[in-house]
């Protein structure tokens, strides 16, 4: 799994952009300015190569005082978010604390981009919604056993419920990451990325965007990267097939 | 940082078109002229219909424009702003009563028809300023 570095980042909301081809293009604005390097850990030291993060300026009042004693220690102001991002060692010793990060310091337009952040909470949620059950039809004699998710188990064997039994639960506010982002604009003068579809949270919830461990740029809207001609002779349609035709 | 929806709008502000459309509503005729682009060449080509829709949302509003091609009824979309659209062109207005003509889909020939507004009023209904045209 490679590891790349990635920014904190507020997501603000989401709107569309024209791309240069003239077609629309849903994004998500993320507000990624401003992090600060707090800290980095070194293999040597801690056992483990991260880049430490800060984001989001905290007002001394809210600081207590430990905290404000790591950050004066750091040399750095009092931050709202802190976040290590796990990088190779070669990364991280580029980066000493104290430094401010740019957006175009670690990322480039185009580049594929995981996103992470809390979902939206939905409440206690029923099998349908939660697991995605079918529920049960609303005739045949059915009744009062609509959004059910039928028997949870048998009788003497095993006597008991299976363990992991997907039953209804509280949904949402968990972890989620959305993998292969593409980056389609930075912004510089208002400090955020426009990443195209949509990513977890609320407006104005904290999320952490690093580069994408599947690939490095987005491939759907290639970027001066031409697809592999394919070498069948047979699939004449594609671009370069003439070319891979055996000689006869 | 400043405030999020700011932001937001800031962003959707430079998307919008430097030179408005003219003041069409539904009911009208108009002529779209398109950008195509084929191969390296770009060329424009002129869509004439009756606008039978559109939302007014923004930098996000389009309108939907319906006209019969060899017999076939053709909408397309298209989004106010869309780099896509070099002009458009006013060919006449239509007396209509509705917001959206959905019910032109199920007529064909004479019945088909909108007749012409006898007058077209320059001054902008209510709402019709918020128009990102």
């Amino acid at each position: 799994m490679a590891l790349k570095m990635g920014l904190l980042g507020k997501k603000l909301g989401m709107t569309q952009i024209f791309l240069s081809d003239g077609n629309r293009c849903p994004v998500t604005v993320v507000h990624a300015g401003d992090n600060v390097v707090v800290n980095v850990r070194t293999p040597d030291k801690h056992g483990y190569a991260a880049v430490q993060l800060g984001y989001a300026e905290k007002p001394a009042r809210l600081v207590k005082r430990p905290e404000m004693g790591y950050f004066k220690k750091q040399g750095v102001k009092a931050q709202r978010k802190l976040h290590e991002i796990r990088v190779p060692a070669e990364v991280a010793a580029k980066f000493q604390p104290g430094q401010v990060l740019k957006m175009s310091d670690v990322f480039t337009v185009g580049a594929s981009l995981d996103v992470t952040g809390t979902s939206k909470g939905k409440g206690y949620q029923g099998v349908m919604k939660l697991h995605k059950m079918q529920g049960f039809v609303n005739g045949h004699g059915t009744h009062e056993f609509f959004r059910h998710g039928g028997s949870i188990g048998c009788r003497m064997t095993p006597g008991r419920v299976h363990k992991g039994k997907r039953m209804s639960s509280h949904m949402g506010t968990e972890n989620k990451t959305i993998q292969n982002l593409e980056l389609v604009e930075i912004v510089d003068d208002q400090n955020v990325l426009l990443i195209r579809g949509s990513i977890p949270g609320a407006n104005s919830d904290y999320v952490v965007v690093r580069g994408s461990v599947k690939q490095d740029t987005y491939k759907r809207r290639s970027y001066e990267i031409k697809e592999q001609a394919s070498k069948n002779p047979m699939k004449a349609s594609k671009a370069g097939a003439g070319a891979a035709k055996p000689k006869k | 940082m400043s405030d999020v929806v700011s932001i937001v709008k800031a962003i959707e502000k430079k998307q919008l078109r430097a030179t408005a459309f003219p003041e069409f509503r539904v009911g009208d005729t108009v002529r779209v002229h398109v950008k195509i682009k084929e191969g390296e060449k770009e060329r424009v080509q002129a869509y004439e219909g009756v606008v039978i829709g559109r939302t007014l949302n923004g930098m996000r509003g389009t309108f939907t424009v319906r006209k019969m091609s060899y017999g076939v009824g053709v909408e397309r979309v298209f989004p106010f702003h869309t780099p896509n659209i070099d002009h458009v062109d006013v060919v006449s207005h239509g007396r209509v009563r509705r917001a959206r003509l959905y019910y032109l889909r199920n007529l064909q020939g004479k019945a088909a028809r909108i007749s012409e507004k006898k007058q077209a009023k320059d001054t902008a209904a209510p709402g019709a300023d918020k128009a990102p045209a």
